[in-house]
């Protein structure tokens, strides 16, 4: 048995040198990275509020500006730079070129097959009724569950689903529900893709979450709401 | 890999094509295998991916490359990560600049380009022993080869799996798309039905290579 074959050692490197190498690469990458994030900073920003005003024209037909507010018990404000939570929930007021309220767009969402389906949708106070829905952010089954996107017959649900209030107004008249594909009768149901149940039913269910804690106030605080546009 | 140069190498067209074909990070040597499979539903999401990679790849390899005789051996891993981490970072800026949508596509791969095998595996074996030219093209031609992968995936999943290109609809209007294309198993049949055929390709070029030296030694 001889001994294994050893390579000459490699003439031992002094520990400063390592730490002067590491150190270099790390700042050179910091200031790379900081480099980049500077300079795509604003532009993220402007894609951002880019993609939100497209989402919310498209849930409020015939809108064309936003102004975000938080709508909470205590009324209507204008959401600034540093947001209050005790303000309450921020929904997106949408106006057209004469700053009539159109509606207001809000965010939600439930718990769908894979993952939570998010989704905004337009709420119109005037009709008491639901205006439209875009889905955010989903993880459906492709060819399944994400025909909630963009299934056309399913979206004419949305067209004008029924959001009215009870006598005392502070819950919906009926709950929006899901039902079986063809078996919508009345204006709150959601006709549900076949094949597509449980997806369906994430969507009806983050509707009537939301509507049942937000029609209520929006109704209250409707003057306000459209007196910000002014 | 057994074509691999220690030495320096000498700047030829083979430095380019190699990571086209003989050693094509995907089809030949198998690496990144995590990305390949993930987000080739569609041919928009491969040429994003594909152009990333090979952005992170050629800008890594470049810098690792030129700081070869200063990064001591104990550190080369660390600071080769340190490096990729950084270009990844900053083409994960530099997309959610462009197109959100993209992005949103992308979703968790774009950052998970510092795990992809084919970029340490270049600035291991390539980018710490080779000058800056012969690993600008080589990086440069893997990163083509990578591309090239996931497009020969990214197209057949899409065409046969949402019936469109690029999402023009290619397909007749009765055409039924596989769903099942666009899921992960869609991913896994594609790639196995091309490794099929590269094997079968250089199976028939071996053949006919020793059908050849038979003929001359007869002769």
């Amino acid at each position: 048995m001889s001994e294994p074959q050893v390579a000459p050692a490699a003439p031992q490197t002094p520990g400063f040198r390592m730490i002067r190498s590491l150190g270099a690469i790390a700042m050179l990458s910091g200031l790379l990275v900081v480099l980049v994030f500077q300079y795509t900073k604003p532009i993220i920003a402007e894609n951002q509020r880019v993609a939100i005003e497209k989402a919310v024209f498209t849930v409020v037909p015939g809108a064309s500006q936003r102004i975000d507010i938080m709508l909470g018990e205590n009324g209507v404000t204008v959401s600034g730079e540093d947001e209050d939570e005790d303000a309450g929930e921020k929904v997106y007021a949408a106006f057209d070129d004469q700053g009539n309220l159109k509606g207001v767009a809000l965010a939600s969402g439930a718990q769908g097959y894979q993952d939570i389906v998010k989704l905004l949708y337009g709420y119109d106070p005037e009709c008491a009724c639901i205006r439209g829905i875009k889905i955010l952010k989903m993880t459906e089954t492709p060819g399944l569950g994400d025909k909630i996107a963009f299934d056309p017959a399913f979206l004419k649900n949305f067209e004008a689903l029924d959001a009215g209030l009870n006598g005392a107004g502070d819950a919906l008249a009926h709950p929006i529900v899901a039902v079986k594909a063809g078996k919508k009768q009345n204006a709150w149901e959601v006709d549900a893709i076949s094949g597509a149940t449980i997806s369906s039913v994430a969507v009806a269910k983050a509707l009537e979450r939301s509507m049942q804690r937000m029609a209520p106030l929006i109704q209250r605080y409707k003057q306000e709401l459209s007196r910000v546009g002014q | 890999m057994a074509t691999l140069p220690n030495r320096e190498e000498k700047l030829s067209l083979d430095t380019f094509v190699r990571g086209l074909w003989e050693e094509n990070p995907v089809f030949v040597m198998l690496l990144g295998m995590c990305p390949v499979l993930a987000v080739t539903n569609s041919t928009m999401n491969a040429i994003a991916m594909g152009l990333a990679t090979t952005f992170v790849l050629v800008a890594s390899s470049t810098l690792i490359s030129i700081l070869r005789s200063w990064i001591p051996r104990q550190v080369r891993i660390a600071s080769y990560i340190v490096i990729i981490a950084t270009f990844v970072t900053v083409v994960d800026y530099a997309i959610q600049a462009i197109s959100l949508d993209l992005y949103n596509a992308l979703g968790a791969f774009i950052q998970l380009i510092v795990a992809n095998c084919v970029i340490l595996g270049r600035a291991e074996a390539y980018a710490s022993k080779q000058r800056l030219h012969t690993t600008l093209i080589n990086s440069l031609g893997m990163g083509a080869g990578f591309t090239l992968a996931l497009l020969s995936l990214g197209t057949v999943r899409e065409v046969l799996g949402s019936g469109t290109l690029l999402g023009i609809q290619v397909m007749p209007e009765n055409f039924e798309p596989w769903v099942v294309m666009i899921l992960p198993p869609g991913g896994f049949f594609v790639l196995g039905a091309w490794l099929l055929l590269f094997a079968w390709l250089k199976q028939r070029r071996e053949r006919r290579l020793l059908e050849q030296e038979g003929a001359s030694n007869a002769g």
